[in-house]
């Protein structure tokens, strides 16, 4: 039973972090008709800046509160990211702690929605219904911008800790509670809740469903959608930067390569849960993460394997995907 | 009469194909105009070039005097053109009430009068209000469309093959409803059934392989069997 409970949570919070990459993919993909390889790289570019932007505070509050304390050994190129180990007995206050891990986590944010934003701009507004030249242009953001990455912080990956509040386990009748996935799953909860609310409570929310049906349509009846899908694109970049920021402390270290084996995941809920569905978006990856731990556990070399199965047997029997859009694709 | 929308020479294409070679047409302020032609004239793919959806090579359209040529299909409808597209354009994951509101260029007392204004003269959308459009009927699809292209203080109001796919006891009542809305807003209406296009057309354009070949009073129309051989097929 503590197995069993362990692996709920662990799966749940596996399937937080699809989610918030996969939701923006399905909206970009169906709203826009962009097929986004560039989206791991944002995953990418989350993770790091948030990991960079952490230390970077963190090292500089310690080092004004604890003139003492001990700086670590240096990761990284053009911009080094330097733990600092506190003196015996210290410690920083939660409040601050807290606000070094909030403060990293919107400039991560930030940093991949304006990211986003210029992808749009320059780059994917030019090839709207193109689809060979959006996955030319899209997967060569990909190659160039996570080069980028290595070369700004190194190409070797470099260990990382998780914020000390949230770094803790808890036994509870035979279950490892992990802290830290607790918070992902609250923090899944809640972005799917708001992008829920975003989506059937307000004028931008009809856009972007009457824009999933017909984008022609919602321009026929005086929107400018256009200025809709740059504001689309930077929020799902957003969203796929939050989820590599929380995916880094996760795996405890920095590794240039997730970018895309999380956007391989991201893509297959997208087509295991139907193009545009938020619902099928949130319900897909809490199906790929339980599916994801109870495999890892069970037959650890079939993982992958296992996720390509679950895509190929939807695709045969429902290729509109489980929770496929219940209407006529226009444009 | 004064001139609200004109159409002169207009050449537009469709990727590599040109689909109007010269169409050329004037509908006056509180007019109802019908275009006519067999399928495949040019007849949808003419009011989708007035908004924008197709683009024009050459020729003018312009609205009030104003040029529309060219423009974005967003900034052409905020200037005042109701469009009502042949597949009914209606948004299926929004309900009724939503596929009015995102229509709307404001909620201010005036659009939701003429919205109410709308629900009267279509009680079936006020029954449907809370539902989600693609649960309604073709008819009731044809209603939302048509109503949601009249919340909004238009100058004119396109209106494609209503009558498209609808039963005929539909059609009539679709019918009385434009003759209706004719009474106050400019309609400039393409129409297959040529009943209904009498109906509510006062002038009438033919169109043929992308080009305006016949203009006049509908009634003299009516009277022409020969030029309704000719190019209708009636």
């Amino acid at each position: 039973m503590g197995t069993f409970v362990t692996l709920i949570i662990n799966g749940l919070a596996q399937g937080a972090l699809i989610f918030l990459m996969a939701s923006g993919l399905s909206i970009i993909l169906g709203m826009m008709g962009v097929v986004n390889f560039s989206h791991g790289t944002l995953f990418l570019w989350g993770g790091y800046s948030y990991v960079w932007s952490y230390y970077a505070i963190r090292f500089s509050v310690v080092m004004r509160l604890f003139p003492d304390a001990v700086p670590l050994t240096r990761f990284g190129s053009i911009l080094t990211i330097r733990g600092v180990q506190l003196p015996p007995d210290a410690a920083l206050p939660f409040v601050v702690e807290l606000g070094i891990f909030l403060a990293a986590l919107a400039f991560a944010v930030v940093l991949v929605f304006a990211l986003g934003y210029v992808f749009e701009k320059l780059f994917i507004s030019r090839v709207y219904g193109n689809i060979p030249a959006q996955i030319l242009i899209t997967l060569g953001i990909q190659v160039v911008f996570t080069d980028l990455v290595r070369v700004i912080w190194g190409p070797n990956p470099f260990p990382i800790e998780r914020p000390p509040f949230l770094n803790g386990v808890t036994a509870f009748g035979g279950a490892r509670i992990v802290h830290y996935n607790v918070f992902l799953i609250i923090v899944g909860a809640v972005i799917a809740v708001v992008i829920h609310r975003v989506l059937t409570r307000s004028k931008v929310g009809m856009v972007i469903r009457a824009g999933l049906q017909n984008p022609d349509h919602v321009r026929a009846i005086g929107i400018n959608i256009r200025g809709y899908f740059s504001l689309v694109f930077a929020c799902g970049a957003a969203l796929a930067g939050l989820g590599g920021a929380l995916y880094m402390p996760l795996v405890g270290n920095v590794v240039s390569t997730a970018g895309m084996s999380n956007q391989i995941l991201a893509f297959i809920v997208v087509v295991v849960g139907g193009l545009g569905s938020f619902m099928g978006s949130a319900l897909g990856s809490v199906f790929l993460g339980l599916m994801g731990v109870a495999i890892a556990m069970l037959i650890p070399g079939l993982s992958v394997v296992a996720n390509v199965l679950v895509m190929a047997l939807v695709l045969i029997f429902k290729p509109d995907g489980l929770f496929g859009l219940a209407v006529k694709k226009h444009g | 009469m004064d001139q609200l929308l004109k159409a002169q020479d207009v050449v537009s294409y469709i990727g590599p194909y040109t689909i109007l070679h010269g169409v050329s047409l004037e509908v006056g302020h509180g007019e109802a105009v019908a275009i006519l032609g067999r399928n495949g004239a040019g007849k949808t793919t003419f009011l989708k070039t007035v908004m924008g959806l197709v683009k024009t090579r050459s020729g003018i359209l312009e609205l009030d005097g104003k040029s529309v040529t060219g423009m974005e299909p967003h900034l052409i409808q905020r200037m005042g053109i109701g469009y009502v597209p042949e597949d009914y354009g209606i948004f299926d994951l929004l309900t009724v009430e939503e596929n009015f509101r995102i229509a709307m260029w404001k909620e201010d007392k005036e659009t939701l009068e003429r919205r109410d204004y709308v629900l009267d003269l279509f009680p079936d959308l006020k029954l449907a209000y809370k539902r989600f459009a693609r649960n309604l009927s073709g008819g009731q699809r044809q209603m939302l469309s048509i109503g949601r292209a009249l919340v909004n203080d238009n100058k004119i109001l396109l209106v494609d093959e209503p009558s498209k796919g609808l039963a005929p006891v539909i059609i009539e009542s679709l019918a009385q409803a434009l003759i209706e809305i004719r009474s106050h807003t400019t309609v400039l209406l393409v129409e297959q059934n040529f009943a209904l296009a009498c109906a509510v057309g006062q002038r009438f354009y033919i169109i043929n392989e992308g080009r305006t070949v016949e203009s006049g009073l509908m009634e003299d129309l009516v009277k022409d069997k020969e030029l309704q051989a000719l190019h209708l097929g009636i």
